[in-house]
């Protein structure tokens, strides 16, 4: 595709290729400017890393519900960031509840296993219930026309939690356990940030092996290359839809959990946009459809937000870089897929949908 | 005889309980039992809660259509009972456990509605009265034809009116005086007396004319007409459709004027976005990005602190022109990158845009020029020839006009070999570049007129408020005029005006249950995706689309 554009759009390829360098300039000139200057130590760059690390594993977990059902579907699953916060705000009172009886403080392990299983059972009931009752009766209408569904499912998921919990913020208790740091090679973790890190890590493992291993995982495999076929080898279509579904959505639950437990925002009804837009950018980075793509794509993702701001805005002199910080991801979801939208791992996908 | 499908009744029966159950839960029934209908005893909140309960007891009836009157009462009796089902178990749940400390809406004030004041007992009333509607739905379903269409367009009138009471109240006051209001009215909702009489006067005006027109066949001579008669009844719709555009503001009176001029920037917005998507299939969810644009452009170029000039530069009109330009030219700018995308791709990077567009605005870094969050204020209000824009009503007039403008421009473009390019590109790139259109300017083109609509849109916008906070160019806007777009219609002029009628001015006189305008749009734009995709006024192309791929053979993936 983009080698036939080389030949019959030249100029507008001209035009693409000066921004591509353009860019490129002015993100070298803001590393220069910030690294000459020392502005920070190694360890502040540390703690960006890591911090950047953690909120990318969690953009990866939401990131695989896109990728999973982009590439059985090839449609953008608009309302997962929803599905994500369903989970997270409905185990924020059973976390409150934990806290309240002291079960939490006194099994922290054991609680936390169960608010992950709460919220990935949320969260997966109501990407069941979308995908039965939104996106089931479309599965043959033009690919606009499933995307306006989500769009509407989103916002009436949003204005549903509000409705049944109302518009408080509501933050995930404390965890005695979680608060304490971990020294790695002589800097200091927070301890939260490595055991979000290392679950979410364990999850995505878990995740591969399904695919890859299960016959579950094959039929998964064997759809999203061609229905027909899969069809064709006895394999129940609508039944592998719903558990990628289903699949994605546990992840998303599981995120839910652990961004609350990370974040001491708390979370309300709208939490779900941003980070869903942002796991959809990790999931284009790393090629939709491919499903190490989407891990790796949240992790750099996280490490891109969280380093960008001081690293290369900062030394491009612009002030309060922290506010910028939601454009980097735009920005990034923008050249991506304007430059590469195959993704850094990803198959050419641009071409088999086209 | 066949035995009756006790299951689909069930089914029925939960569907409608869940319906109810649902919008208890999430607070809608509560708050919609504020507003009265008729009298006190019919309010919106009935609507809701027991609306389900009689479209389970229809639905159940109409599935058994071989059954007898009897039974299909007894089939809407049971429908309705089980409806009841899942409504009183949550109120019993709610009597051994409070869930108010989780669920906010389970609150005392609708366990009341729902137990019909009464306390526990009164559930044993609400599955009664459930019972009953269900018992109507499944009779209601058995009334021959004319009866049945009659009643429910009556039914539908009445409501219509007391739900929009405010409309029908402003104008009646500001034609009549307001002592005519007391004699229909009781606050906002209708007297029952005047519901009851409306609706027995408007049923037998709809039953006769049903009944008419079944005994006079229509005659295919009489509904041909030629063509001159047909251009004829279009300058007599022209000119009634003109006069009461002109009229309007002066009849409906100052809130009505601004909520005219609020649909009527959706319809600028609309017509525009309807370029981009409807006629050049191009998803463009950052569609917000160029009516900021031009909103900000008149800000900073007509107040005294815009651009740190001293002084406005600009008035309004030398400005307007200018925002439209910058608009488009920044539509072309965003279009650029976004040529070789299709589809889903292509929105999410336009979504992408709009939502940098309204960072940037809100950021320090940009600060000294856009003003951050406070914005720009103190933009004056826009005056010529002695006349200043200073009510509603006049700034109503100036958004009209724009509209106008905006579907003049449509409809021309529509019509032109530009136009059929955009079509062609819609239905399919390729082949459209094989037939010789030049995707870039086409793609440019749609991009650039869609953006200086949008770009007018603002700039007006920004005027009649008086000021621009970043803070009004959300995603929202976007998608409001996306949906309205859909609902009424992709491509299709008479849709957009509909659309935003529907979307925009109607949840403005409802202004009281705001808070789940947008959980009233996502239902609506999934209901509507999946019943009528077309929108209510299609044009023709896309209905012949959508219904013919129904037809088609299911396709497989890619």
């Amino acid at each position: 595709m983009f080698r036939r554009t080389l030949s019959r759009l030249s100029w507008v390829d001209l035009f693409l290729r000066a921004f591509q360098l353009v860019a490129a300039v002015v993100i070298i000139i803001g590393l220069v400017n910030t690294f000459t200057t020392a502005r920070y130590t190694s360890g502040q760059w540390a703690t960006l890393v890591f911090s950047g690390l953690a909120q990318g594993s969690i953009y990866a977990l939401i990131a695989l519900g896109y990728t999973l059902v982009y590439g059985i579907l090839l449609m953008i699953n608009f309302a997962h960031g929803e599905v994500y916060m369903a989970g997270a705000f409905s185990t924020v009172f059973l976390a409150i509840h934990f806290a309240r009886t002291g079960f939490l403080a006194r099994s922290p392990l054991i609680a936390i296993v169960i608010l992950i299983l709460f919220s990935a059972a949320i969260s997966t009931t109501i990407a069941v219930l979308l995908e039965r009752i939104a996106y089931r009766p479309l599965r043959n209408a033009p690919r606009l026309i499933p995307l306006i569904t989500a769009i509407g499912a989103s916002f009436a998921l949003q204005y549903t939690f509000r409705g049944l919990y109302g518009t408080q913020f509501r933050a995930y208790p404390d965890i005695a356990v979680l608060k304490g740091t971990w020294n790695i090679l002589g800097f200091d973790v927070p301890l939260v940030q490595l055991v979000v890190f290392l679950a979410a890590l364990g999850l995505m493992v878990v995740l591969y092996w399904y695919v890859e291993r299960t016959r579950a995982g094959k039929a998964m495999r064997a759809v999203s290359e061609d229905k027909a076929v899969a069809r064709l080898m006895g394999i129940d279509i609508d039944k592998v839809i719903v558990s990628t579904f289903a699949l994605g959505g546990a992840l998303a639950g599981a995120a839910g959990v652990f961004n609350g437990l990370y974040r001491p925002q708390g979370v309300f009804f709208l939490m779900g946009f941003f980070p869903g837009i942002k796991a959809f950018t990790a999931a284009v980075l790393g090629g939709i459809g491919n499903i190490p793509g989407a891990m790796m794509g949240g992790l750099l993702l996280g490490l891109i937000e969280s380093l960008g701001p001081n690293s290369v805005l900062e030394g491009l002199g612009i002030p309060a870089t922290n506010q910028l910080k939601d454009a980097i991801a735009f920005i990034m979801l923008v050249l991506i897929l304007i430059f590469r939208p195959q993704g850094i791992f990803g198959e050419r996908l641009a071409e088999k949908k086209a | 005889m066949k035995t009756i499908q006790w299951r689909t009744t069930l089914r029925y029966g939960l569907l409608g309980g869940v319906a109810a159950l649902y919008f208890s839960a999430i607070g809608m029934v509560e708050l919609f039992a504020g507003r009265n209908l008729v009298g006190t005893t019919i309010n919106m909140g009935h609507i809701l809660l027991y609306g389900g309960v009689v479209a389970a007891g229809f639905l159940a009836a109409r599935s058994e259509a071989h059954a007898r009157l009897p039974q299909r009462l007894v089939i809407g009796l049971v429908a309705g009972l089980v409806a009841a089902v899942p409504t009183i178990a949550l109120v019993l749940l709610d009597s051994v456990w409070d869930m108010e400390a989780i669920f906010v809406s389970m609150n005392n004030p609708l366990i009341r509605l729902l137990t019909l004041g009464r306390g526990l007992p009164g559930l044993g009333m609400f599955l009664a009265v459930c019972g009953a509607l269900g018992l109507a739905g499944g009779g209601y379903n058995s009334m021959p034809g004319e009866h049945k269409a009659a009643g429910a367009r009556a039914l539908a009138l009445v409501l219509i009116v007391a739900i929009f009471s405010d409309l029908v109240t402003q104008v009646m006051s500001n034609l009549f005086g307001r002592g005519s209001l007391s004699l229909f009215f009781a606050g906002k909702a209708l007297k029952p007396a005047v519901a009851i009489v409306l609706f027995v006067l408007m049923g037998a005006v709809f039953y006769f004319r049903a009944v008419r027109k079944a005994r006079t066949p229509l005659d295919p001579e009489k509904v041909k007409v030629d063509k001159r008669t047909r251009l004829q009844r279009q300058v007599v719709q022209f000119v009634v459709v003109g006069i009461i555009l002109l009229v309007a503001p002066q009849v409906l009176g100052s809130f009505l004027s601004q909520v005219l001029f609020e649909v009527g920037r959706f319809v600028l917005l609309g017509l525009g976005l309807n370029i981009v998507v409807g006629y050049a299939g191009l998803l463009d969810l950052g569609y917000v990005a160029f009516f900021a644009v031009g909103a900000y452009t008149m800000g900073l170029l007509t107040t005294a602190t815009g651009l740190n000039m001293g002084g406005g530069v600009m008035n309004f009109w030398l400005a307007l022109p200018v925002a439209v330009l910058i608009s488009v030219l920044f539509g072309i700018l965003l279009g650029f990158p976004v040529l070789s995308l299709r589809g889903d791709y292509l929105a999410i990077v336009t979504l992408g845009f709009g939502e940098i567009v309204r960072i940037l605005a809100l950021s320090d870094w940009l600060k000294p020029i856009m003003g951050g969050a406070q914005g720009v204020l103190f933009i004056p209000t826009p005056h010529i020839f002695g006349v200043t824009f200073d009510t509603p009503q006049k700034m109503y007039y100036l958004v009209v006009l724009g509209a106008l403008l905006a579907a003049f421009v449509s409809i021309r473009l529509r019509d032109s070999r530009l136009g059929r390019q955009w079509m062609a590109m819609r239905e399919d790139e390729d082949v459209a570049e094989a037939m010789g259109i030049n995707l870039v300017q086409t793609k440019l083109l749609a991009f650039a007129i869609g953006a200086g609509f949008s770009g007018l849109g603002g700039a007006i916008f920004a005027a009649r408020l008086g000021n621009v906070f970043p803070h009004s160019f959300n995603l929202l806007i976007s998608l409001n005029a996306l949906s309205l777009i859909i609902v009424g219609g992709m491509g299709s002029i008479p849709g957009v005006i509909v659309g935003a009628v529907a979307l925009v001015g109607l949840p403005e006189l409802l202004r009281e249950f705001q808070e789940y305008r947008l959980l009233i749009y996502g239902i609506l734009l999934i209901v509507m995706m999946l019943n009528r995709p077309e929108g209510f006024l299609p044009a023709e192309v896309f209905k012949r689309e959508l219904h013919a791929e129904e037809g088609e053979l299911a396709g497989t993936g890619d």
